[in-house]
């Protein structure tokens, strides 16, 4: 049992059988998480290291709790404590971390593809926890893995991603991996914020919330970032909200047994409204349990997976 | 595996005789059914596990609590491995605190398999004993661990493969001895 | 008589003048002293004549020295990344004789002494060295540079290149000054506020790795904005590594309207696409205007072809290891091109029945020549010798530890290519031999 690659860096391209065995995996792991004791041992020895380039608080402490329930020994460096304002290169930094002998690098950044130059830096597996716009690949995982939890299955469902599309690795991630597994995947969100071209995604791509909405089984509500205001790609928040906030009334023209996610931190009264985040079809904190599960999966998969690379 | 010479050493009937032992024998030294827990070891010491109960729920007419356990996540040997050993399911619906836990497997070999499988026990809970039930003793341990039901004893060579059949996921219900032919051991492997 | 330098057995071919055959030439006093006829150059002559004086271009295309109208020798300020000594024997390696440096130094080219400074190491350098000056004082866009001063100084052309002249009104008095001197002015052609922050084109590929675009939009507005003030001013403008369709139908309208504008594209507009760079994220395709689409590839193509585009200029741009080995937004951007540029053109627009080899070397030396206002080099008796000799079908591998450049950020570092340099002259010197 293993993935074809000893690294996550992204979904596009991650072949249906990696994302089947993941999801498969951690599927056994979500079991773990109501042990009394949370806690087995199969990284046991491993070090991995969590390299946050980019303020983050549910994504890393669900690495570092994963990676604990693994047993493994973790530390974790973030931008404040980095020597990076000290002008040392990324490559210099990430170089000296595995001189200290470690095994895996869970790793956040500003800058899309630097999980792929790490590969090309460093020996230890690399999972990618987030670059740029581009990716976020154990993010698309847990979602994914939480729609299959409720559905049973992925293929065949509609799936809508509502908001910022253009600066959002969680739905670059989604939607590959959704697509691969086999579900029909639309965005919604005022054009200024879509993907240029973003049909070629292999998506429908729409502008009118309640046209989107139609026929949909789950809506994934991404987070609004208040500074795309002020840079000018939508007019305010009040009319953000009017067009395209996620409120009760809009529910309506979803398919039965819908489900709502968000992958948080939630802007509640601007992308979602309150009875919608708190309604009984919200998976939103089983997305963050759910999360811990996935990276598992994956921390557990690839920390088999050395052995294909250089190190002996 | 050496299919030429295989031989049969056990079939159905010999099979369900000493399971229906077996089950008397959990009985008699616990003194009935009312504390007891059955957890058997995936894939096949679940099988096991499951006809135990059944054949105890004939006996006493009560229903014992059945789990599986995966015990992949407590091997010893992960870091030997190239490839990551698939992880499936534990389901163990029910609390093992103080009860008399009966550990079940098909064969107990080298022992490995059952130090992983008390080591996961002792995350899930505090059993007041745990007991280990096997259908085939084939000798060759390399852990201080023993059986308290026994099926078969079967004496082997290390490097013989022992093979229990059950019709859950076989054709039919049987234990094979498939003798070794050339030097390729299996050392050290869990079975 | 008695000669400097032999160049025998090759194929000569003056695309300026219209011929190719088989001769040999006698260079002498740093001239072509004699063209030999196939034939006539004994076999006499030459066994007296010291080996190394002779180059021998059996199999050989012999032509005119090349000329690049758009290098970054980033002397004064960047000797780190190249100096004028290794930028020339980059350019030299090549095939070049005449490069045309970029004034965005530090300080910028805006000024006589620092037109002197670059033009006095270049003496001893390997090849010509002309420089473009400042439109504007240290390049900031707010006041025009001594204009007269630097074309006094020797510069060919102005340009803020690197930036965009934002402000229209400054460009058109650039346009109208320049005029006078009958110098073009260069245009690096990009809107800030339509291009400012992108890192890659814009386009599925930069929604698909998340990358801010450079829409094409930043470059047509800007050249279409160029070509009204030049058509207004009666000045000549000259578009800078144009990169995209658009672009080149605007240029293309410009001519047709008689405005007096002409245009290059780099090696990499013509032969690279944007569907790289999520591969590998190499750090050596960052460049200022990005690498496109294949339609804009293909744009580049028929452009050169019909004659919208008139030349092939590298837009050589050095940079450190340090610079390029870093996140793909955090690195510089810019390519050096000196040494893969005839390779390039002669394996993706000969080889391909896209422009024949004369058509090529006239795009690679008369047309940049006329464009900056010097006399195009010729193999004519009595010429200076600036010469070229190349083997149009020699296959070669492009290394990174065999550029003279002192910068190896190159995307083409293991590609193949056909049309490898055999020897430069320049001023009947051998700049450059191959092993």
């Amino acid at each position: 049992m293993s993935l074809s690659s000893r690294h996550l860096l992204q979904l596009e391209g991650t072949p249906k059988k990696d994302l089947d065995l993941i999801l498969d995996t951690a599927e056994s792991f979500r079991e773990i998480l109501d042990r009394p004791i949370k806690k087995v041992p199969p990284l046991r020895g491993k070090t991995v290291v969590n390299i946050f380039y980019e303020p983050s608080t549910r994504t890393k402490l669900s690495f570092e709790l994963a990676e604990k329930r693994l047993s493994a020994d973790t530390m974790t460096f973030t931008t404040a404590m980095s020597s990076v304002r000290k002008g040392e290169s990324l490559k210099d930094t990430v170089r000296n971390i595995e001189a200290m002998k470690i095994d895996m690098v869970v790793v956040r950044h500003s800058s899309a593809g630097v999980p792929y130059y790490l590969t090309q830096c460093l020996e230890a597996n690399i999972i990618n926890a987030g670059d740029g716009t581009h990716e976020h690949p154990t993010q698309g995982l847990l979602d994914i893995f939480t729609i299959r939890q409720k559905y049973g299955k992925i293929k065949g469902l509609r799936v809508l991603l509502v908001g910022d599309l253009k600066h959002s690795r969680v739905a670059r991630s989604n939607i590959w991996g959704l697509k691969t597994l086999g579900a029909s995947v639309a965005i919604c969100g005022p054009s200024t914020l879509l993907p240029y071209e973003a049909e070629k995604f292999g998506i429908d791509v729409y502008t009118d919330i309640d046209e989107a909405m139609e026929g949909v089984d789950v809506v994934n509500i991404l987070r609004i970032q208040l500074e795309r205001q002020k840079a000018g790609l939508f007019p305010s928040q009040r009319e953000y909200t009017n067009l395209f906030g996620i409120t009760t009334e809009r529910l309506k023209r979803l398919n039965k047994n819908y489900t709502i996610m968000h992958p948080g931190p939630m802007n509640r009264g601007v992308e979602i409204s309150n009875d919608v985040a708190d309604s009984p079809a919200s998976v939103i904190l089983s997305q963050v349990t759910n999360g811990q599960a996935v990276r598992m999966a994956v921390l557990y998969l690839l920390s088999g997976a050395e052995e294909q690379g250089n190190k002996v | 595996m050496n299919k030429n010479n295989a031989h049969e050493i056990m079939d159905d009937h010999k099979m369900a005789r000493a399971i229906t032992r077996i089950a008397h024998e959990i009985l008699e030294r616990n003194g009935g059914a009312e504390s007891l827990v059955i957890v058997g070891i995936l894939t096949r010491g679940a099988h096991l596990a499951a006809r135990l109960a059944e054949t105890i729920k004939g006996i006493e007419g009560v229903d014992i609590p059945v789990g599986l356990m995966d015990i992949n996540l407590y091997r010893d040997d992960v870091h030997f491995n190239p490839d990551q050993p698939e992880v499936r399911k534990t389901e163990i619906m029910f609390d093992i605190d103080e009860k008399n836990l009966i550990l079940v497997d098909d064969v107990l070999y080298t022992g490995r398999t059952i130090r992983a499988a008390l080591s996961q026990i002792i995350d899930l809970g505090r059993p007041w004993t745990v007991q280990l039930a096997v259908l085939v003793d084939r000798g060759h341990r390399q852990l201080p661990i023993r059986a308290d039901y026994v099926g078969k004893n079967i004496p082997t060579s290390f490097e013989d493969n022992v093979r229990v059949y059950f019709t859950e996921s076989d054709e039919s219900d049987q234990v094979v001895l498939y003798p070794a032919t050339d030097k390729k051991s299996k050392n050290g492997e869990i079975k | 008589m008695q000669f400097d330098l032999l160049i025998i057995n090759g194929t000569l071919m003056d695309p300026g003048f219209g011929f190719t055959k088989k001769a040999d030439l006698g260079i002498k006093d740093g001239k072509i002293a004699k063209v030999f006829d196939e034939g006539k150059l004994t076999r006499k002559v030459i066994d007296k004549f010291p080996a190394e004086s002779i180059v021998d271009a059996e199999g050989a295309i012999v032509t005119p020295g090349l000329v690049d109208i758009h290098v970054h020798f980033r002397e004064p300020g960047r000797e780190d990344k190249e100096t004028i000594q290794s930028g020339s024997r980059a350019a030299a390696a090549g095939g070049f004789t005449t490069v045309a440096c970029m004034p965005n130094t530090q300080p910028a080219i805006d000024n006589q002494e620092t037109v002197k400074f670059v033009t006095s190491l270049a003496e001893k350098g390997d090849c010509r060295v002309y420089c473009v000056g400042a439109i504007t004082k240290n390049r900031d866009g707010e006041e025009l540079s001594e204009i007269g001063d630097l074309v006094k100084a020797g510069v060919v052309a102005i340009s803020d290149d690197g930036d965009y002249l934002q402000n229209p009104e400054m460009m058109r008095r650039a346009l109208e000054y320049a005029r006078m001197f009958d110098i073009p002015v260069i245009s690096h052609a990009e809107d800030e506020f339509l291009a400012g922050g992108g890192i890659v084109n814009e386009s599925f590929e930069s929604s698909r790795l998340g990358m801010q675009g450079r829409p094409a939009v930043a470059e047509e507005i800007a050249i279409l904005r160029d070509i009204k003030l030049a058509g207004l001013t009666g000045g000549r403008l000259h578009i800078a590594h144009v990169s995209t369709a658009g672009g080149v139908e605007a240029i293309r309208r410009g001519k047709a309207e008689g405005v007096k504008v002409t245009a290059e594209v780099a090696p990499h507009h013509f032969t690279l696409t944007d569907d790289l760079i999520g591969e590998k994220f190499d750090t050596n395709l960052r460049v200022n205007p990005p690498i496109r689409s294949e339609a804009d590839r293909q744009a580049m193509i028929k452009g050169l072809i019909d004659g919208t585009i008139d030349c092939i200029a590298t837009d050589h741009a050095p940079h450190t290891e340090e610079e390029k080995d870093v996140e793909f937004d955090q690195a510089s951007p810019g390519m050096i091109g000196l040494e893969t540029s005839l390779g390039l053109a002669i394996t993706e627009l000969s080889d391909r029945g896209y422009l024949a080899i004369p058509d090529l070397l006239r795009k690679m030396s008369s047309n940049p020549a006329k464009i900056i206002g010097l006399e195009p080099n010729s193999l004519n008796e009595g010429e200076v010798a600036d010469i070229t000799i190349f083997d149009p079908e020699a296959r070669w591998v492009v290394k990174k530890e065999k550029f003279l450049s002192k910068s190896k950020n190159s995307p083409f570092v293991g590609r193949k290519l056909k049309g490898k340099i055999k020897a430069t002259v320049m001023g009947g010197r051998i700049t450059y031999r191959a092993k």
